[in-house]
C-alpha cells in the first residue's frame, strides 16, 4: 500500500492512543428477531422469508423473547445494568438490502448499559468500560453480478433476504484510554474474551471468520500530554482476532505518519484488507441523519426484576476463571494450558472428553494434536469434526485396554471421520485390533528370527538394543496390529 | 328499495341461518347493486364476484348440512382497500401499489373469512388513507350517495358510500385521525374507532402506526357492534394488540338505555367554525339524551385546542418512515429500471411517480419533523402534548362516563371546495383527532340532517380505553329514540341514486 507508516515505537513516544470497539454478535436463536422464520445459514435465496422479514405492506414485527433474554444475559455477563424499560427505535435510511428502508435498532434506550470487564495482556490487567449492549436486526445480502462483483460496474444486483431480521447484538465500549503500546493487544484480548463469553453463554457461535461476530475498531491519536481526543477512524471488516490487532497497529502507524507530517486525519470508515492494510471507506465528516424515533409498532421491553434475577442465576462461569479452575483440575502446566487455549474450541471438548471417562492428558493429546490437525486440514472448526467427545474417550479406552496402539487409533479416527461408525465399530469393520494372540505373534517372531540369524545372535550376546530391528520387522509383518512392547517381550523370551 | 338491500346485517344473517334466503341470493343481489351503481358512486376499486359467490354457496352448504353458523355468516361485507386480502389487489388507492396482490391476509380479513362472511370487494380511500374526502385517491374520488357533488368523507369514503348506497350492509374501516368517523358522519352511517389495540393492525397497510386503528362500519348500531365483535380481540401478530376480552359491544348496542349515564359535552368542540345545522342537530341530540335519563355535564379539555397541530407532527413523522418501503425494489411501481440507472435513482423516480401530492407533502413534513436539530422542537414537543391531551381525557372521565361532540364541524363539502385550503380540509378531523392521540374508543352516530343543506350530521361518542361498549350504549339509545321521532331510520330519507345528477 502507499500509506506512509510511522515506526510503531515512535508513534508511542509521541502520541497517546485511544481505542473504542463496536462489536456485532449474531445470535443463535432458532427464529428471527421479529418473525418465526429460521435463522439457519444458507438455504435457497429468499427461502427463509415471510411477509414480516420482507417488510411487506401491512406486516408488523413482534419481539423474539429469546433474543431479549440473550441480550440481557450478555449485558449481565459484562457487568452492565439492565434497563427497567426500553424501546426499539427506527434508524431510517434507504438501501435495497433493508426491506423496510429502516432498521429496527435501539438508540437512546439500550437494553443494557454501563458495565465493564478486565482483560489481561502479558500479566497486566486492563479495564474495558462497556457503554451499552443493544438489540437490532441484520439486513439482507446484496450480490452484484457482472463487472468486478462490486456495485460500481455491475450488470445487476440480487438481494437475498434470508439474513434480514436475524437478531444482532451490538456491544459498544466507551473510549479506552491508557493502554499505551499495548492497545492492539488489549483489543484482541477483549475480542477473545467476548468470543469465549458468547460461547459460554451459548448465545452465539461467535465465529469471526463466519461473520457471527464482527468488530468495528475505532482508534485515534493525541499528542502526549493533550487531553483532547484526536480524530478517529473506524476500521470495518475485521474478521479475526489477529486482524483486530493488525488493523489497529496499522491504523496507529498510518495516523502517526499523517500527524507527524503535520497533516490531519480524516474522519472516515476504513476497510481492513487481509493483505495487511486499510483502505478509505465512507467519509463520516458529514454525519448521516438517521432520523431515529421510537418504533411505534412495538411495545416497550420491560424485563421484570424477577426475570433479570433468573437470567443472572443462569450465567455461566466467567471464561478466565473457568480456564484457571480447569487447569488446576486437569493438572496441566502453563505450557500445556497455553496449547489448550490456543486451540479454538478445545477446552469444551477436553472437558466433555474427561467427563466421558478419559484422562485429561489423553483428551488434550487427541484434541490439541491429531484432531486439531485434521480440523485444520479440513478447514473446519474443531467442534465440527465428525467425532464426539464420547468417541474420543472410547478410542482412548481401546488404547488403554491394549486393543489399539496410537498408530492404529489414528486409522480408527479415519474411519470415524468417514462416518463408518463408533471407534468400536470401526475396529471391528476394518479389523484393526492389536493381535494379542500369542501363537500368531510367536510364529511371526520365529520367522523374523530365522530370517535374521546375525541380529538374533547379537541379542543372544547381550546387545539388547539390536532387538529394535527385529521388532520393526515383526510389526511390519503384523501390519502394525501388534503391541510393540509385547513383541519385544516375546523376542527377548525366545533369545535369552 | 329492494327488501334485501334494505335489510340489516343481523336480519340477513337470520335469513341465511333459517334458510329463508340463501347467502348466494343475498350476495348476488348486492353484486348486482354494485354493478349498477358503482360507475356513478365509485366506491369499489375491485369486486371479487366469483370468490364472493363461492363463499356464499359454501355458507349455504354448511347450513344445509346442519352445521352451526356464526353470527354474521353469509352476510356480505366491503373491505377498505388497505387490508391485505389474497383474493384481490390491495392498492391503498395509490399508483405505487396498483395491481399488487398480497401473498397474505390481514388478521381482520382472516377473521371475516373464519366467520363465513362474504367479501364483496375492496373500497376506495384517500391515497394511503391520507385525506378527508377520497379526493386524493389515485383512482378517482368516491361520490356521496346523498349528493353526488359532495365528498363521502375520508379516508374511508369508499366504505361509507358503499353503505349509504346500499351496496353492502357492512364495511371495514381504519381510523388514524377520523377516517371511520368522519365518513360515517357525512353519509348518515355508523362507524366506530375501537380502543387502540382493540382490533389487530396486522396486514393493514400502515399510515401512522401509533394512531391507526381498524374498526367496523355499518348502517345501524347493532350491525356495527356485531362486526366489531368479529374483528376485535388479541392478535399475537400485532404486539400493540391488547390482551384482554373484547368489551361486550353487542349487549351494549341492544341495551337502548342511557338512564343514569353521565354524558360530558366538550366545551372546546363547538362554537366558531361549526356549521349552524351541525350545532342545531347536536344540541337537539344532547337534549334528547337528557330526556332519556342521562345526566349531561359540561366538560373542558383545554389541550384539545392543540390536537390538530400535535397530530400533524406525529402522523407525518410516522408516515415518512412507514412509507419508506415503497421504493420500487421489491414490489409495486418501479420506474427507470433500464439497466443503467442506479438503484438509488430508481427509488427516487419510482417514489416521485408513484406517490400523489398529499402523500409527498406528509412525507416531507415528517422527514423534517424527525430531522436532527428539529426533533425535540417538533416530534418531541408533539409527544409531550399528546400526553397532555390524554390527561385531558383522564380528567374528563373522572366526571363522566362518555364525552360527546359533533363528529365533524361541517357536513359533507363539495368536491374541490377545500382542495386548495388544506387547513380547512385538515379541520374536518378537529373533533375526531383527540381520540386517536389518546387511543380511546370513539364512534359516530347519525343524528339528522342539517337545515342548510339537508346533509347528514353525526354525533361523536368518546369512551375511555377498553370501554368501547359505552359508545354503543349511547349510540343504540339515540338511534332508537331518533327513529321513533322520525318514524324510521335516517337513511330512509336518502334520495334514490337514479334521481341524482352529477354536476361536478
Amino acid at each position: 500500500m502507499t500509506d506512509e507508516l510511522m515506526d510503531y515505537d515512535e508513534v508511542m513516544a509521541r502520541y497517546d492512543v485511544v481505542i473504542g470497539l463496536e462489536v456485532h454478535v449474531e445470535l443463535d436463536t432458532a427464529s428471527k428477531m421479529w418473525c418465526g422464520c429460521t435463522t439457519a445459514f444458507g438455504g435457497d435465496p429468499n427461502s427463509h422469508t415471510c411477509p414480516v422479514c420482507l417488510g411487506l405492506p401491512g406486516s408488523l414485527p413482534v419481539v423474539n423473547g429469546e433474543a431479549v433474554a440473550s441480550a440481557i444475559r450478555i449485558g449481565l455477563s459484562l457487568g452492565c445494568e439492565v434497563a427497567e424499560w426500553c424501546r426499539f427505535a427506527r434508524k431510517n435510511y434507504f438501501y435495497p438490502d433493508m426491506p423496510k428502508d429502516y432498521q429496527l435498532s435501539q438508540y437512546d434506550e439500550p437494553i443494557c448499559f454501563e458495565g465493564g470487564v478486565d482483560v489481561e495482556v502479558d500479566g497486566q490487567s486492563y479495564h474495558i468500560p462497556v457503554e451499552r449492549v443493544h438489540m437490532e436486526e441484520d439486513a439482507g445480502k446484496n450480490t452484484h453480478v457482472g463487472g468486478l462483483g462490486r456495485i460500481q460496474g455491475a450488470d445487476h444486483s440480487l438481494v437475498d433476504y434470508n439474513r434480514a431480521g436475524v437478531p444482532l447484538m451490538e456491544i459498544v465500549t466507551h473510549p479506552i484510554w491508557g493502554t499505551g503500546g499495548k492497545a492492539p493487544q488489549v483489543a484482541r484480548a477483549y475480542m477473545s474474551f467476548l468470543r469465549d463469553m458468547m460461547r459460554a453463554l451459548k448465545v452465539s457461535q461467535a465465529r469471526m471468520e463466519r461473520g457471527n461476530m464482527r468488530c468495528d475498531a475505532n482508534v485515534s491519536l493525541m499528542p502526549k500530554g493533550s487531553s483532547e481526543l484526536g480524530t478517529r477512524t473506524e476500521t470495518k471488516n475485521v474478521n479475526s482476532l489477529r486482524s483486530v490487532e493488525a488493523a489497529l497497529t496499522y491504523e496507529i502507524r498510518r495516523q502517526g505518519a499523517i500527524l507527524g507530517a503535520g497533516g490531519r486525519v480524516r474522519q472516515e470508515t476504513r476497510m481492513w484488507n487481509e493483505a495487511g492494510y486499510t483502505t478509505a471507506g465512507r467519509s463520516k465528516e458529514q454525519a448521516e441523519d438517521y432520523r431515529y424515533f421510537p418504533e411505534p409498532d412495538l411495545v416497550p421491553v420491560a424485563p421484570s426484576r424477577e426475570w433479570v434475577a433468573e437470567l443472572r442465576a443462569s450465567l455461566p462461569e466467567e471464561p478466565g476463571r473457568r480456564r484457571a479452575r480447569l487447569q488446576g483440575e486437569w493438572g496441566f502446566t502453563d505450557l500445556e494450558m497455553r496449547d489448550v487455549n490456543g486451540t479454538e474450541g478445545a477446552i469444551d471438548l477436553i472437558e466433555a472428553t474427561v467427563a466421558a471417562g478419559a484422562t485429561s492428558g489423553a483428551a488434550r493429546k487427541w484434541w490439541c494434536g491429531e484432531l486439531a490437525r485434521r480440523a485444520n486440514e479440513a478447514e473446519i472448526p474443531l467442534e465440527e469434526l465428525a467425532i464426539t467427545a464420547h468417541q474420543v474417550a472410547e478410542l482412548q479406552a481401546l488404547v488403554d485396554g491394549g486393543t489399539l496402539t496410537d498408530k492404529l487409533a489414528r486409522q480408527v479416527i479415519d474411519g470415524v471421520l468417514a462416518k463408518e461408525g463408533t471407534p468400536g465399530e470401526v475396529v471391528e469393520a476394518r479389523g484393526l485390533a492389536v493381535v494379542s494372540d500369542d501363537g500368531a505373534l510367536g510364529a511371526a517372531v520365529d520367522q523374523v528370527i530365522a530370517a535374521n540369524p546375525d541380529v538374533a545372535q547379537k541379542i543372544r550376546d547381550g546387545k539388547v538394543q539390536a532387538a529394535g530391528a527385529l521388532i520393526g520387522q515383526v510389526m511390519k509383518a503384523m501390519k502394525g496390529q501388534a503391541d510393540a512392547a509385547k513383541v519385544r517381550e516375546i523376542i527377548m523370551g525366545k533369545l535369552s | 328499495m329492494n327488501d334485501t338491500l334494505n335489510a340489516t346485517a343481523a336480519e340477513l344473517a337470520r335469513r341465511v341461518a333459517t334458510g329463508e334466503q340463501s347467502a348466494e341470493e343475498i350476495t348476488r343481489i348486492h353484486l348486482e347493486r354494485i354493478e349498477a351503481t358503482n360507475p356513478v358512486v365509485n366506491s369499489f376499486l375491485a369486486v371479487g364476484t366469483e370468490r364472493a359467490l363461492e363463499t356464499a354457496r359454501g355458507v349455504d352448504a354448511k347450513r344445509a348440512s346442519g352445521q352451526e353458523l356464526s353470527a354474521l355468516a353469509g352476510v356480505p361485507i366491503a373491505v377498505k382497500d388497505l387490508f391485505c386480502y389474497q383474493g384481490l389487489p390491495t392498492t391503498a388507492s395509490s399508483r405505487m401499489l396498483e395491481g399488487w396482490i398480497p401473498p397474505y391476509n390481514s388478521t381482520v380479513v382472516d377473521r371475516l373469512i373464519a366467520a363465513d362472511m362474504v367479501i364483496l370487494g375492496k373500497t376506495n380511500l384517500d391515497e394511503f388513507a391520507m385525506g378527508s374526502s377520497t379526493e386524493t385517491s389515485a383512482f378517482g374520488p368516491t361520490r356521496n350517495p346523498w349528493d353526488l357533488d359532495r365528498i363521502p368523507g375520508g379516508s374511508g369514503g369508499g366504505s361509507s358510500a358503499a353503505l349509504a348506497a346500499f351496496q353492502a350492509p357492512l364495511a371495514t374501516g381504519t381510523d388514524t385521525g377520523g377516517s371511520i368517523r368522519q365518513p360515517a358522519a357525512v353519509t348518515g352511517t355508523v362507524g366506530v374507532k375501537p380502543t387502540y389495540g382493540g382490533v389487530s393492525r396486522y396486514g393493514v397497510i400502515a399510515m401512522a402506526s401509533s394512531l391507526d386503528q381498524p374498526g367496523p362500519c355499518a348502517r345501524n348500531v347493532l350491525d356495527t357492534a356485531l362486526l366489531h365483535q368479529v374483528m376485535a380481540g388479541h392478535d399475537p401478530m400485532d404486539s400493540t394488540s391488547i390482551k384482554a376480552p373484547v368489551p361486550d359491544v353487542v349487549a351494549a348496542a341492544q341495551r337502548r338505555d342511557v338512564r343514569g349515564m353521565r354524558i360530558g359535552v366538550v366545551t372546546e368542540l363547538g362554537g366558531e367554525g361549526y356549521a349552524p345545522g351541525v350545532e342545531a342537530r347536536f344540541a337537539e341530540a344532547v337534549e334528547l339524551l337528557r330526556e332519556l335519563g342521562a345526566k349531561i355535564v359540561e366538560v373542558s379539555c383545554p389541550y384539545f385546542e392543540y390536537a390538530l397541530a400535535t397530530y400533524y407532527l406525529i402522523m407525518p413523522a410516522e408516515v415518512s418512515s412507514n412509507l419508506a418501503r415503497y421504493d420500487g425494489m421489491r414490489y409495486g411501481l418501479r420506474v427507470g429500471d433500464d439497466g443503467i440507472t442506479s438503484a438509488e435513482q430508481v427509488m427516487r423516480l419510482s417514489r416521485a411517480a408513484g406517490f400523489g401530492d398529499e402523500v409527498k407533502r406528509r412525507i416531507i413534513l415528517g422527514t423534517y419533523a424527525l430531522s436532527a436539530g428539529y426533533y425535540d422542537a417538533y416530534y418531541g414537543s408533539a409527544q409531550k402534548m399528546r400526553t397532555l391531551i390524554s390527561r385531558d381525557f383522564d380528567q374528563a372521565f373522572t366526571q363522566c362516563d362518555v364525552l360527546v361532540s359533533p363528529s365533524t364541524p361541517t357536513t359533507a363539502f363539495r368536491f374541490g371546495e377545500k382542495s386548495d385550503d388544506l387547513l380547512a380540509m385538515y379541520k374536518s378531523d378537529l373533533c375526531t383527532i383527540p381520540s386517536n392521540l389518546a387511543g380511546n374508543a370513539a364512534g359516530s352516530f347519525p343524528i339528522g340532517l342539517a337545515d342548510e343543506d339537508d346533509m347528514p350530521v353525526g354525533l361523536q361518542v368518546m369512551a375511555p380505553v377498553m370501554a368501547d361498549d359505552r359508545c354503543y350504549r349511547v349510540g343504540g339509545a339515540l338511534e332508537e329514540a331518533l327513529a321513533d321521532r322520525w318514524g324510521g331510520p335516517l337513511l330512509e330519507r336518502i334520495p334514490s341514486l337514479d334521481s341524482l345528477e352529477v354536476t361536478r
